[in-house]
C-alpha cells in the first residue's frame, strides 16, 4: 500500500462515521482528497522540500482522535501545566477536538466572535464556506489538500470592523501521549474587518512523550486598515511531527506581524504567505527557531507586493545545537507595477556543534524598479572573546553559552510584547543548551528590574 | 598572595614574556609601567587565563594554588580578577544579567547560595551609585555603545560588586576625563584593604596620583627591569624609559 493510500483509507473511514454535511464541504473534501493523491508527499525532488524529507509523516500511521479507540486522557493537571500562563481568551483543542472545559470565551467583547470551527458550522456553514479555502487552496500543497480533505475542527475569528480587542485570543492545541499516534488537521480562519486590532496566539504545545502528527492551515484576511499581531508558540514534545501554512491576504494599510517561534517538534514545517494586495499594506516576519539533538525545522516564507506602496520586513533568527538541522527559505516576489515598495529580510544563524547544519537561501524576484530591498543572511558561532569576557568573572562556560544564545535571539526576542512568550521561549532557549543551564533567575530579574 | 616565577611566555611562537618574576602580598598596591609592546597586558591575560598564550616554563601561584592548572572561571571565583584594556561589547546580553550571573557563580563556587533577588538589586544600586553611573546601564548590553569611558567605569562596577582579592587593571585610566577618573579612582580605592591587593597597568602618573601604588615596576621587553616605590613613577614621567634599560644593562 502506498503512502497516500493510509492516509485515503484513513479519510474514507471517517467519512463513514462523520454524519452528513453541506454538499460544499463535502465537495472541498473531495477535492482535497483527490489533489492529494495526485501530488502525493512531495519528496526532496520537489524544490520546496529539498531539504526536508517528509517520510516519517509519509509512512506513519496516524489514526483522527475522532477514531481513536484507545484515547488516553489528558488530566486537567497536565493541561494547567501546558498552558500559557496569561490572560487570554481562550479555545483549546486537544489533539484537534475541541475542549470547552479547557476553553474560556466569558470575557469576549462586543464585536468579536471566537469559536471552533465545528460550532461556525452548524451556525451558518453559508457564512463560513465564503472565506475558508480562499487563501489556502489545494493546490499550495500536498498537505493543505490533506487538511482540507480532513479538517473538521478549528478556530474561526472575526473581528467586527473598528473592534478592538485588548486581551490576546490563544488558540491551543495540545498534543498527548498516546499508545497509537495521533493526526490531527485544524484550520483557522481570522477575519478581520476594517481598523480592527487583535492579537491571536497559535499555541502547539503536548505532553512530553506525545508522537502524533498536526497538520494545521491558518487563513488570515485583513480589511483596510487592520492590524493584528500572530503568534506561533511552537513547543510540540520532541516527537511529534508538525506541519503549518499560515495565509494573509492584506487590504490597504492595514499591518500583519507573524512571530514563528519554534522550539520542539521532531520534523517541523512552516509556510508563511502573505499577499499585500493594497497600498499601505505592512507585514513583519520575525522568526525564531532552535532545535537541538535531531529536530529539524524548516520555514519557508513569502511576501508577495502584488501593490505599490507596501512594505514588508523579515528577520529570523536560527540557533542549532547537536546535529540539529535548520532551514530558512524567505522568498520576496514584487510585481512589476508595485512601485515604491519596501521590502527587508534577514537571516542570522547560529550554529552551536560542528554537526548542527543550516540550509539557508533569500530568494528575491523583483519585477518593479523603484524599490527598496535588502537581504542578507549571516550563520556563525559564538564570540570567544565575549564568552571569555564572561567566564572572566567567574561565569561558568555553560553559562556564559547560554547568556550568548539567549542575546543572539535577542533582536526577535525583543520584539515580543507578551512577556508569558517571551520567557517560555527565554527559558527554553537557555535551559535547552547542551549541557542544561537554566537561566531561570536571571530572567527573573530583568523581569523585576522592568516592573520598577 | 600572587607570586609569578620566571614566567616565559609564547604567542603565536613569539617569546613576548621572558622569565618575569613578580610577587604581591595581601594589602599592597603595584603599579607596572612599560613602553608599547612590552608584554604587559600579556601578563594580565595569562594569569586571567586567556586562550592563546603559550607558557613556556614558570609559574603563577596565588595564595598557594597552582593558576595555570586553573579555569577561567575558577580564577575569577578564586579572587582573581581582570579588569579589561578594552572591555569587549557584548551584544543583547543586559548588564545586569552578567552581574547577576557573576556574582552567583562566585557566591555558589565558595559555598553560598544565590543572593536574593531584592538584596542583589539593592546592592546593585549603591554600587552604581558609587560610580556615578545611571541605573538605564543596567539594563543596556554589556559595553555595547559606551564611551570609552562608560567602559572603564562598568568595569569598575564588576569589581565593585565582585569585591576580588586581587584586582588586575590593564590602563583603565585610558579614555578616561578627569571627573571620571577620580570616580574609577575612588571606586579602586574602595576596595583596598589590608587583605586585598591591586595590580595596576599604565602609562600615566596622573592615575598613580590618585591610587597611590606601593610598588613600582618596569617592565620592558618581557622582564621587569627595576622595582622601585612610587618616586619611581614620577622618575618615569619625567625622564622616560631609556635610562631605565641603560641601567640595566650596565
Ligand atoms: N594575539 C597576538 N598575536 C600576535 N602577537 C601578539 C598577540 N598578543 C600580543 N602580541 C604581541 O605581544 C607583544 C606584547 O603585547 P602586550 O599587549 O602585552 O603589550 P603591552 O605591554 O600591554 O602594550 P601596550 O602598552 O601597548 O598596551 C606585542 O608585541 C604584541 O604585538
Ligand atoms: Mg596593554
Amino acid at each position: 500500500m502506498s503512502d497516500e493510500q493510509t492516509f485515503l483509507d484513513a479519510l474514507s473511514a471517517r467519512g463513514t462515521r462523520r454524519g452528513a454535511e453541506p454538499t460544499w464541504i463535502a465537495a472541498r473534501r473531495q477535492a482535497g482528497a483527490a489533489r492529494f493523491e495526485a501530488l502525493g508527499f512531495p519528496t526532496r525532488r520537489d524544490e520546496a522540500f529539498k531539504y526536508t524529507d517528509v517520510r516519517t509523516i509519509a509512512r506513519g500511521d496516524f489514526t483522527l482522535a475522532q477514531d481513536a479507540q484507545d484515547l488516553a486522557p489528558l488530566s486537567p493537571a497536565t493541561a494547567a501545566a501546558l498552558t500559557l500562563p496569561l490572560e487570554a481568551l481562550r479555545l483549546t483543542f486537544v489533539d484537534g477536538i475541541f475542549a470547552p472545559e479547557l476553553s474560556d470565551l466569558a470575557a469576549l467583547p462586543a464585536g468579536v466572535s471566537v469559536e471552533p470551527l465545528s460550532e461556525a458550522l452548524a451556525d451558518n456553514h453559508e457564512a463560513v464556506g465564503g472565506a475558508l479555502g480562499r487563501l489556502a487552496g489545494v493546490d499550495f500543497s500536498p498537505f493543505t489538500a490533506l487538511n482540507t480533505a480532513f479538517a473538521e475542527e478549528g478556530a474561526v475569528i472575526r473581528l467586527a470592523p473598528g473592534s478592538v480587542v485588548e486581551t490576546p485570543i490563544l488558540v491551543q492545541f495540545l498534543s498527548r501521549a498516546n499508545a497509537t499516534p495521533l493526526m490531527s488537521h485544524p484550520r483557522v480562519l481570522i477575519e478581520a474587518g476594517a481598523r480592527s486590532q487583535a492579537t491571536v496566539i497559535e499555541h502547539q504545545v503536548g505532553e512530553e512523550e506525545a508522537a502524533n502528527f498536526s497538520n494545521l492551515v491558518s487563513e488570515v484576511m485583513l480589511e483596510r486598515g487592520a492590524i493584528l499581531t500572530h503568534y506561533k508558540l511552537q513547543e510540540a514534545s520532541l516527537k511529534d511531527l508538525h506541519v503549518s501554512s499560515l495565509h494573509i491576504d492584506q487590504g490597504r494599510d492595514s499591518r500583519f506581524t507573524s512571530f514563528n517561534l519554534n522550539l520542539g517538534g521532531s520534523l517541523v514545517r512552516n509556510d508563511i504567505v502573505a499577499d499585500l494586495n493594497a497600498q499601505g499594506a505592512e507585514t513583519n516576519y520575525y522568526g525564531l527557531f532552535f532545535a537541538q539533538g535531531r529536530q529539524h525545522v524548516d520555514n519557508h516564507t513569502l511576501v508577495n507586493h502584488n501593490a505599490p506602496h507596501t512594505f514588508s520586513n523579515e528577520n529570523y533568527k536560527g540557533i542549532l545545537g547537536d546535529r540539529a538541522h535548520g532551514v530558512f527559505n524567505g522568498k520576496v516576489v514584487v510585481r512589476r507595477d508595485s512601485q515604491k515598495i519596501e521590502a527587508h529580510q534577514s537571516n542570522a544563524n547560529l550554529l552551536l556543534s560542528d554537526r548542527a547544519e543550516i540550509d539557508t537561501k533569500p530568494e528575491l524576484e523583483i519585477y518593479a524598479d523603484d524599490v527598496k530591498c535588502s537581504h542578507g543572511a549571516t550563520t556563525g558561532q559564538l564570540d570567544e572573546e565575549a564568552i571569555f569576557a564572561l567566564r572572566a568573572r567567574g561565569i561558568g562556560e555553560e553559562t556564559a553559552r547560554g547568556l550568548l544564545t539567549l542575546a543572539f535571539a535577542g533582536e526577535v526576542m525583543e520584539q515580543v510584547v507578551l512577556d508569558a512568550v517571551a520567557e517560555r521561549v527565554e527559558r527554553t532557549v537557555a535551559g535547552k543548551l547542551p549541557e542544561r543551564f537554566n537561566l531561570a533567575g536571571l530572567v527573573e530579574v530583568a523581569a523585576a528590574l522592568d516592573e520598577e | 598572595m600572587l607570586e609569578v616565577k620566571d614566567l616565559h611566555v609564547t604567542v603565536e611562537g613569539k617569546e613576548i614574556l621572558k622569565g618575569l618574576s613578580l610577587t604581591i602580598q595581601p594589602g599592597e598596591v603595584h603599579a607596572i609601567m612599560g613602553p608599547n609592546g612590552a608584554g604587559k597586558s600579556t601578563l594580565s591575560a595569562v594569569i586571567a587565563g586567556k586562550d592563546g598564550y603559550e607558557v613556556t616554563s614558570g609559574t603563577i601561584t596565588f595564595e598557594g594554588k597552582d593558576v595555570l592548572e586553573m579555569d577561567i572561571e575558577e580564577r575569577a571565583c578564586a579572587g582573581l580578577l581582570l579588569g579589561f584594556q578594552y572591555p569587549v561589547e557584548i551584544p543583547g546580553v543586559k548588564n545586569i544579567y552578567l552581574l547577576k550571573a557573576a556574582l552567583n557563580a562566585q557566591r555558589a563556587a565558595r559555598g553560598e547560595d544565590e543572593m536574593p533577588a531584592p538584596d542583589f538589586m539593592k546592592l546593585v544600586r549603591e554600587k552604581i551609585k558609587f560610580m556615578k553611573m545611571d541605573s538605564s546601564f543596567l539594563q543596556r548590553a554589556v559595553n555595547e555603545g559606551f564611551s570609552g569611558g562608560e567602559k572603564k567605569r562598568n568595569e569598575i562596577l564588576q569589581m565593585l560588586l565582585l569585591q576580588p582579592k586581587l584586582a588586575m587593571l590593564d590602563e583603565i585610566d585610558s579614555g578616561l576625563d578627569i571627573d571620571a577618573m577620580k570616580v574609577v579612582a575612588d571606586g579602586v580605592n574602595s576596595l583596598r584593604d589590608a587583605n586585598r591587593a591591586i595590580l595596576m597597568v599604565t602609562h600615566y602618573q596622573r592615575l598613580l596620583d590618585h591610587i597611590v601604588p606601593d610598588v613600582v615596576h618596569v617592565l620592558v621587553d618581557g622582564r621587569i627591569v627595576k622595582t622601585g616605590g612610587k618616586e619611581l613613577a614620577l622618575e618615569l614621567e619625567s625622564r622616560g624609559y631609556e635610562w631605565v634599560l641603560e641601567e640595566s644593562a650596565a
